[in-house]
Formats: C-alpha cells, sequence, structure tokens
C-alpha cells in the first residue's frame, strides 16, 4: 500500500515535470501502475522504488514513472475515423501540396503505435517522389526505446492492425512481431517534453497529438496547444483527440485542426 | 440479427467463442471439424465464420478453399482463429481468402476488434 504522502510526490512528480494532472480519483491508478515499473527498473519492492524517485537520482527512472503514471493506452490506427479522414484526405491533400518534403511530427508517441500506423498509411498513400521525414517524440526515454526496436506482442500487433497490414509490415521476432525496417527508415527520435520548448524540433506540415491534451494541468493546457500551433506550417494540419478543444485553430474535421489564416484563405478563394 | 459459426475442435474454445459472439449481438452455430462445417454451409449461409486451423477429418485451410469455390461461398466473412503465429501462415491463411486473422488466445476486445476490421461493427 502506496502512502498517501508518497501518491502526493508521485502526482506532484508529474505536475511539475511534464504539467500532468493525476487527479485525486486515478490515485488508485499510482498503486497498479507503479508496481511493474519498478520491476521493470529492477527494483523487488515499490517502497524501494519510491524512496529512490524521492531522492531523485536517475532521471530516466522519473519519465518511466511520469510515463506509466499518465494515460498511455495507445494501439495501431487508434481512433479509426480520424484515421480514414487522414488516409482519405489529409495525406493525399499533403502530398499534393508538398512535391518536394514532407515533415510529419508524432508528438507523445508513446510506445511508437501511432508513428508507424503513420508510416504504413504514408506507404499506402503512395508518396512518389516526396521525402517524408517522421519526428517521433515522447517525455520517457523507456518509451521512446521500446518504440524504436519496434518489436511488439501479439496482443499489441491486433490491437488496430489489420492481419492484411501486419503481414505487409511485420515479421516474427521470437515470440514478438518486429515492425519492417522500411517503416524505420524515415522516422527520428527525440525525447520532448511538450510542456517545454519545443520551438528546435522546426515546423510541420502534420502534427499529431492525440490523447495528451486532456490529460495536463489546465494552466499548462495553453502553452503547449501554443507550442504545437507554432510548430506547424502554413498549410498544415494538426490533430487532437476528439474531444480536445483548439480555441484559435480552424476545426476541419473530427480533432483536425487548420490555421485560421488558411480558413480565410480558403473562404476567399 | 447476424448469423456466426464457429468451427473448432474444442469444445471449450466453441463454448468461450459462442458467449463472446453471442454478446456481441450474433446468433450463433457450432461445428467441429471442416466436413460438418461445409454441411452447414450449403444449408445456411453464416454471416461470418470463426474457423480453426488444425482440425481432426478436414482443417480450416482446406474447408476454406471449399467454401470459397461454392455458389454463394464468397458471401460469409471468414475470421481464422489459429494458435498458429508465423505470418507465413497468416499470409497462406489470407491467400486461401481469409478477411481476417485472430491469434489465439484471445478476448471479447480483441474479437470484436477483429469483428471491426471485417465491417461488423460493435
Amino acid at each position: 500500500m502506496i502512502s498517501p504522502a508518497a501518491c502526493q510526490m508521485l502526482a506532484d512528480l508529474c505536475r511539475t515535470r511534464a504539467g500532468i494532472r493525476i487527479s485525486a480519483d486515478r490515485a488508485y491508478l499510482i498503486e497498479t501502475r507503479l508496481g511493474p515499473v519498478a520491476r521493470l527498473e529492477g527494483y523487488t519492492s515499490t517502497q524501494a522504488f519510491i524512496e529512490r524517485l524521492e531522492a531523485g537520482l536517475d532521471d530516466a527512472q522519473v519519465w518511466a514513472t511520469v510515463a506509466a503514471l499518465a494515460n498511455t493506452e495507445t494501439g495501431f490506427f487508434r481512433d479509426p475515423a480520424v484515421f480514414s479522414q487522414l488516409e482519405q484526405a489529409v495525406l493525399p491533400q499533403l502530398i499534393n501540396a508538398r512535391s518536394g518534403r514532407l515533415r510529419i511530427w508524432s508528438a507523445g508517441c508513446a510506445a511508437g503505435q501511432e508513428v508507424y500506423s503513420l508510416a504504413i498509411a504514408l506507404t499506402e498513400a503512395r508518396p512518389g517522389a516526396t521525402q517524408v521525414e517522421i519526428v517521433a517524440t515522447d517525455l520517457c526515454e523507456r518509451n521512446l526505446e521500446k518504440a524504436q526496436a519496434g518489436l511488439y506482442s501479439q496482443f499489441e500487433v491486433q490491437r488496430g492492425l489489420s492481419a492484411q497490414r501486419l503481414v505487409a509490415h511485420f515479421e516474427n521476432a521470437g515470440d514478438l512481431f518486429k515492425v519492417s525496417p522500411r517503416l524505420q527508415q524515415n522516422v527520428r527520435w527525440r525525447r520532448i517534453n511538450l510542456s517545454g520548448d519545443v520551438a528546435s524540433l522546426g515546423q510541420f506540415d502534420l502534427i499529431l497529438c492525440r490523447h495528451v491534451l486532456g490529460g495536463l494541468e489546465a494552466d499548462v493546457r495553453p502553452n503547449v496547444l501554443a507550442g504545437l500551433s507554432a510548430a506547424l506550417a502554413p498549410g498544415g494540419r494538426l490533430v487532437l483527440s476528439p474531444t480536445d478543444a483548439a480555441d484559435d485553430l480552424r476545426s476541419v474535421g473530427p480533432g483536425i485542426f487548420a490555421h485560421v489564416m488558411d480558413a480565410r484563405a480558403l473562404a476567399s478563394a | 440479427m447476424p448469423t456466426c459459426l464457429v468451427v473448432d475442435d474444442s469444445q471449450v474454445i466453441r463454448k468461450v467463442s459462442r458467449r463472446i459472439l453471442e454478446d456481441l449481438g450474433f446468433e450463433v452455430a457450432e461445428a467441429c471439424d471442416g466436413i460438418e462445417a461445409l454441411a452447414w454451409c450449403s444449408a445456411v449461409t453464416p454471416d461470418l465464420i470463426i474457423l480453426d486451423w488444425r482440425m481432426p477429418g478436414m482443417d480450416g485451410l482446406s474447408f476454406l478453399r471449399r467454401l470459397r469455390r461454392e455458389p454463394g461461398g464468397e458471401v460469409p466473412k471468414v475470421v481464422f482463429c489459429s494458435s498458429e503465429t508465423a505470418i507465413t501462415h497468416i499470409r497462406q491463411a489470407l491467400d486461401a481468402g481469409a478477411d481476417e486473422y485472430l491469434m489465439k488466445p484471445f478476448d471479447s476486445d480483441l474479437m470484436a476488434s477483429k469483428l471491426a476490421q471485417v465491417g461488423f461493427a460493435p
């Protein structure tokens, strides 16, 4: 049983490091989610791991904890309606409009399923001569390590991935499934805290930041959204969760946003 | 109500599948191998077939190839359901005319997600 003081310490860690809100009604999650992290990090007792975290000695352990306590539920082609909109409208338009180079950012990529879903969708959209670069960021190194390895269990590959796409893009690797190197070759992985400075990443034609904003503290959310908007190239698209609001952007589809400026240009055209 | 035929030589798997599929709104019938399944399909064509691979008598792959050659045999959606996880096997199942492939063990969520892939929305 984790003490209320330790729960508070862990919730504070999430808030101060990443602006992530762990509300009191989700405190029970701390217990069930911290245990596996402690074991993965080599601790036999959760209590010993908590003491280590309190000492604040190992940043990777802190981020692994923050990521585990935040909502990291994920899957391939999560929110199928959003992905079909991306496949049928957004990606073809962007490939058409950007004949040279297309830059895409998966912000909060967790264990990589969104990144590889995008890579699959792009392969299927046949970008031709267009060079595609996907920048995948997460605040947790452990997430990035898993994502970069591209290894998934049979349960993970069946969540959202059709059998056709599985056989086209994965190989067996022991009991696991490994994503094809083709899907990985245009992906760059970076550890980035969205509540910090993201300007160094440059500008993007498409940004996906889904199931992230809703878990943030109310005072952090506008800054994160401003950072995403600033990273959006003119004519680009920002994809949020259908439940996220983005007041200074214009909704052009379920959870899909564009600069207000683009909307005006469209209206006057 | 959509209909589903569960083809598996294990009575336990048939029972588990039946419960999950009934919860998902299907009317369920059972067959214990490919021969029994073919007899079923020649009488009533189900909307969906959940098909095991290895069965005594006629195995899943032989059944599927036979079914797809029958008049109207292209109609049912066929989801292979097997503990075989080799990509080569999965590809073989798709080439023979399977619409989806579910690896055992499975639960209700995975079954629902595979059914959604073949057009049975929850």
